[in-house]
């Protein structure tokens, strides 16, 4: 029989297993209600992760591959130094593009912190290129020892101070988010085990009449590692769902919004989430077995 | 079947049990009479394990118990049906089920409809009772079921603590009576009681050994009997 059919018959069940166990209030519902809530917690961590997994990925992306040169020279020099500056990067290996910005585009650069009637032929703005390398990437070292030569005013940059920190940041949060899954998992085990040891307690009576007539350690635990992990399943599953409706109802993704409209799950990534009910019931199994177990080793 | 030599079991710094010696050989049928507090329960809990010995030997079926993993243990008791003082059923499961327990802890599920439990139910006189939950029979009724789960596996040996205890001289001797029919089966019987009427009701149907425990030491049985 396969795993998946293993874990089939255990979930079924025995009719004489599952009976033994009298009914339990309780245990039941704190077992379910936290299994909920812990799914409902996971799927956040998980979107989390993945956005700024995303995010990460995005920026990483966008800014690699360009870069900018920025001339800063004196008005009679700023056109010459220009020219010299596109005739080098035309002979660069490993530069794929390079565009000197139009009057409109540096206007609309700086139109966040001045407005959008700069008078940009009264201010001495720097000329700016833009660079897109190839996926060889250029030589940084060899390209701004020829820019000092033919164009002393160039200064190349390749966005690493920007890019390098938001980067960094994204993969603090997505590890944060795999942290927080962690977590969680550790905090439903440690939930489900004091419930499981709980029941076991309660039924302690029972456990011991059951060992006198002949029952095996594995047909005692069994009983109760299949209602638990069945409560698991059901908790984590309803968890799971409000969880990912409650995403589902995120405002999409668009520029404006930038990071936290990019929370959302997209495409094959809302199937991740279905994996937490069987986590959370694989969890609540190895609780309950090892409670179970530890408990059984007190009676003889 | 069960081989105690030289026992001894002791609780905290008091030794309830010393040096007890004692053979059940296979049909045998055992009185074990003597005082409350005089360790006729250890005695019988040793027998299938509940208690071990602190010192001395142990064997049950050939095997010393010293030996057995928790699973030998558990299929071990499977051979020997216990009448346990308090009855020890599921108070959530209706008679039939609590008869059929033992069976079901090996997966062999019984059916309330299954004929061998039906005449299990009927020999001891509790068919009408099927439906009933344990806390809503009478004593005798407990008595009489666990002596029906006792011996649902059919069992080589049955050990039976005070099964008398709780219920009246009629039903005492209806107990006995079916203790007697199990012993010309072939069962290895053995009854931890202190009344003395019993055992002496017995002896005019049975040839049963009576066994006096008292001051930890086993003995049989004087004249008295």
């Amino acid at each position: 029989m396969s795993v998946f059919g293993k874990a089939g018959a255990f979930l079924a069940g025995t009719s004489g297993a599952d009976r033994v166990v009298p009914p339990t209030g309780f245990t039941a519902r704190l077992t379910v209600f936290t299994a909920a809530a812990m799914a409902f917690l996971a799927v956040f961590a998980l979107a989390l992760s993945l956005a700024t997994d995303r995010l990460a990925t995005r920026w990483s992306e966008a800014l690699a591959r360009t870069a900018t040169i920025r001339i800063s020279a004196p008005p009679e020099q700023a056109a010459q130094q220009l020219t010299n500056t596109l005739t080098v990067l035309e002979t660069t290996p490993g530069v794929a593009e390079a565009r000197p910005l139009g009057n409109a585009e540096r206007m609309a650069l700086l139109e966040p912190w001045f407005g959008p009637d700069l008078p940009l032929d009264a201010l001495r703005i720097p000329e700016l290129i833009e660079v897109v390398e190839t996926e060889e990437g250029v030589d940084v070292a060899g390209l701004r020892a020829r820019l000092a030569g033919e164009a002393p005013g160039a200064v190349y940059d390749d966005h690493t101070r920007w890019r390098e920190p938001l980067v960094h940041a994204a993969e603090r949060l997505r590890m944060l988010g795999l942290l927080s899954l962690g977590l969680i998992s550790a905090a439903t085990a440690a939930m489900i085990t004091l419930a499981a040891q709980a029941a076991l307690a309660a039924n302690e009576r029972v456990i011991a009449a059951l060992r006198l007539i002949g029952a095996l350690d594995t047909y005692i635990a069994r009983a109760f590692v299949r209602r638990f992990t069945l409560r698991a399943l059901v908790g984590a599953a309803t968890g799971t769902a409000l969880g990912m409706a409650a995403i589902a109802l995120l405002p999409s993704a668009d520029a404006e919004g930038g990071f936290l409209t990019g929370l959302s799950l997209t495409g094959t990534s809302w199937l991740l989430p279905l994996a937490i009910p069987p986590i959370a019931a694989i969890v609540a199994f190895a609780a309950t077995r090892y409670a179970a177990f530890r408990q059984l080793r007190k009676t003889t | 079947m069960i081989e105690l030599n030289d026992v001894a079991y002791s609780y905290g710094n008091g030794t309830l049990l010393g040096d007890v010696t004692l053979h059940l050989a296979p049909g045998s049928f055992h009185f074990l009479t003597g005082p409350s507090g005089a360790g006729k329960s250890t005695l019988l809990k040793l027998c299938y394990m509940e208690l071990l010995p602190t010192s001395g030997q142990l064997s049950i079926f050939g095997r010393d118990v010293k030996s057995m993993s928790r699973d030998d243990v558990a299929r071990t008791r499977r051979r020997i049906g216990v009448v346990h003082q308090d009855c020890q059923f599921l108070d959530h499961l209706p008679l039939t089920e609590n008869l059929a327990m033992p069976l079901a802890v090996t997966g062999r599920d019984a059916a309330p409809e299954d004929q061998n439990l039906k005449e299990l139910m009927a020999w001891v006189g509790l068919s009408s009772r099927a439906d009933a939950l344990p806390p809503q029979l009478s004593g005798g009724e407990r008595q009489r079921a666990a002596l029906a789960r006792a011996v649902i596996m059919d069992p080589e040996i049955v050990l039976a603590d005070e099964p008398t205890g709780n219920v009246d001289w009629e039903m005492s001797l209806r107990l006995l009576q079916l203790l007697v029919e199990l012993n010309r089966m072939g069962k290895t019987i053995l009854v931890a009681t202190h009344d003395l009427n019993l055992i002496r009701a017995a002896k005019t149907q049975v040839s049963a050994r009576v066994l006096r425990i008292a001051g930890g030491t086993l003995s049989l049985a004087g004249a008295e009997l």
